[in-house]
């Protein structure tokens, strides 16, 4: 009797444990087929373009950074629209996080009446397709002189991320503890000096994952830097567009291109993963 | 000076009461307005120009016969098949992309929010495909996936076929399958942001509770339904709405992989030729409004769930 009691909590263990072996070895899968295509898309980058157009493919092929010096050099050289795309993102981040944070003050910590409203309409012009406002932008630029230059692409990027920073960084702001701020009042301290020592250190990660946020979104972006820019002010999405319709055997080149115009994204994107969950959530999720 | 305590009952309360009312009431939206304006005037006016140009007979291409059109090209719009096509090629793809990666999400994050080997790696990998650009992401199924004589695809299908000396199938994915390929690819993109959104939901669960259930003898399945879903529900609704926001904007995809042919055309893409091809800014701009006016539509129940979930959340 004592003997049964003993194994069978045993024996259900030992089951329980290979079905979790079994669950890891699927996620295990599951990760690498998730990944594969970027793995596929940075090894073919390094081989050679005949090497790279091999069915079955050539996975051992030698490598060569063939892809990377026609890609530089060969062509129109991407080093003014990867410039290009690095200011219009920066400079809009810049932008949206110094209009954001005032305005989401203005909704958390001391708020306007109607402050859900004004939340709403921030989050309603986020869902107001942009193809809606690409014509009259169009159609401005033209009459003002502005087509084919990098600010035009900086407001409407700033316009396109301020309603989800402000949703963020309200979020982020309301995480600041009441008691502190009261106590900081009595101590007679100031705003700035409130804000600076006891709103900064709280927020300051929920700054650095809306930036990142808005960061990517600009950096990503293609439907209006297509229509708006031409040669001057072109960013990189838009020259990764171009660059494919001019070439025959391509696919090494393609990739080199895809995987530099990725990078920025992926390297910031991994070094701050924690930051990227909060900031696509809209800062919803902690 | 009115103090922060008020902060808690604020939103729902009225202001201070006397005359500091005004100028505080001034104080505290002045912070507030150079965005409110900002976005007013690069948000709103647009859309006041586009409902203007669309009751004219506006092209580019014919810039003397430029003039008021009444309802026309609203008529036009309605009778255009493509646009009728586009409307439903949109919520196809929104659909499809929205609830099978919201799908595949979930049975990833449920994966991941257990211990085991390699945990942190398999996460990482999973993060991978969102954080390439999606212009990119696109080209990269286009041309080294999906292309039927050297991408990776047909490629697998040779070597697989080849272990048995059999001849592989080789298909044209973009032909055969037109708006599965836009989809298939952007489920390879939006699954790991839902997986985030709902693992972090997964491990905010009250674990105690769980374990409670557990020791009463409810079972995996038991928990799952009636504890993890509910729990889940607000970040699942979180996820597609996001989701839905992006995915019916999508123009990379559609106009990389397919350049809108092969009936895979959505309404973004669609307005996009009008306008940048056909120069018809008439047209163009009534198709926007039509497309605003639904949107407004299917937004005020969308953000009455949001709205809902916010306030759950507290404050």
């Amino acid at each position: 009797m004592s003997a049964i009691a003993t194994t069978a909590p045993a024996a259900v263990e030992k089951k329980k444990s290979r079905g979790a072996a079994w669950l890891s070895l699927l996620a295990w899968v599951i990760g690498i087929l998730f990944v594969l295509p970027v793995v596929w898309m940075v090894l073919t980058s390094f081989h050679g373009e005949s090497d790279a157009a091999q069915n079955p493919p050539a996975v051992f092929a030698p490598i060569t950074l063939e892809g990377y010096r026609e890609f530089f050099t060969g062509g129109a050289s991407p080093w003014p629209p990867l410039l290009n795309s690095l200011t219009a993102s920066i400079v809009s981040t810049a932008l949206v996080l110094l209009l954001s944070i005032p305005a989401a003050y203005a909704l958390s910590i001391k708020p306007v009446k109607k402050w859900t409203d004004t939340l709403f309409f921030f989050l309603s012009t986020k869902m107001l397709p942009v193809v809606a406002g690409l014509l009259p932008l169009y159609l401005f630029a033209q009459n003002a002189g502005l087509l084919d230059n990098i600010w035009l692409l900086i407001v409407f990027y700033t316009s396109m991320n301020l309603p989800i920073a402000v949703w963020m960084m309200r979020s982020f702001l309301s995480e600041v503890p009441v008691e502190m701020l009261e106590a900081a009042q009595m101590d007679g301290a100031n705003l700035v000096k409130t804000m600076r020592s006891v709103i900064a250190p709280v927020v300051m990660p929920g700054i650095a994952a809306t930036a990142l946020i808005c960061f990517i979104f600009s950096w990503n972006e293609l439907l209006f830097a297509r229509v708006l820019t031409a040669t001057v002010a072109e960013t990189a999405p838009v020259f990764l567009t171009s660059f494919v319709t001019s070439q025959g055997l391509f696919l090494a080149q393609l990739c080199a291109a895809a995987f530099v115009v990725s990078l920025p994204v992926l390297v910031a994107g991994f070094a701050a993963q924690d930051k990227l969950v909060q900031g696509l959530s809209l800062g919803s999720v902690k | 000076m009115t103090t922060v305590a008020e902060k808690t009952s604020a939103g729902t309360s009225a202001p201070p009461p006397g005359v500091i009312r005004k100028t505080s009431a001034w104080a505290r939206r002045a912070p507030l307005l150079p965005a409110l304006i900002f976005m007013i005037v690069v948000t709103q006016l647009p859309f006041v120009a586009t409902l203007v140009i669309s009751f004219m007979d506006w092209n580019a291409y014919y810039p003397d016969e430029r003039g008021f059109a009444g309802l026309d090209n609203f008529i036009r719009v309605f009778s255009d098949v493509n646009m009728r096509d586009a409307v439903w090629t949109t919520i196809l793809l929104t659909a499809g992309v929205v609830l099978i990666s919201l799908l595949l999400g979930l049975g990833i994050a449920l994966l991941l929010d257990r211990k085991f080997r390699g945990r942190g790696a398999v996460r990482t990998m999973m993060i991978a495909p969102f954080l390439v650009v999606p212009v990119a992401a696109a080209l990269l199924w286009k041309h080294a996936l999906y292309n039927p004589e050297y991408g990776l695809f047909n490629g697998a299908l040779t070597w697989i076929w080849g272990i048995f000396g059999a001849d592989p199938p080789q298909p044209d994915w973009i032909s055969n399958m037109p708006l599965w390929s836009v989809i298939f690819a952007l489920v390879w993109q939006w699954t790991p942001f839902m997986m985030l959104i709902l693992l972090a939901g997964l491990q905010g669960r009250p674990l105690d509770v769980i374990e409670a259930a557990r020791i009463d003898g409810a079972n995996g399945w038991q928990i799952f339904r009636s504890m993890t879903l509910p729990h889940l529900r607000q970040y699942l609704e979180l996820g597609a709405l996001l989701g839905s926001i992006y995915i019916v904007q999508n123009f990379d995809a559609v106009f990389t992989i397919t350049s809108g042919g092969l009936g895979t055309a959505n309404l973004p893409y669609t307005i996009y030729t009008i306008f940048y091809n056909a120069h018809d800014y008439g047209r163009a701009s009534a198709a926007a409004v039509i497309v605003v006016i639904g949107t407004i539509i299917i937004a005020t129940f969308a953000l009455r769930t949001v709205s809902s979930l916010f306030r759950e959340e507290g404050r």
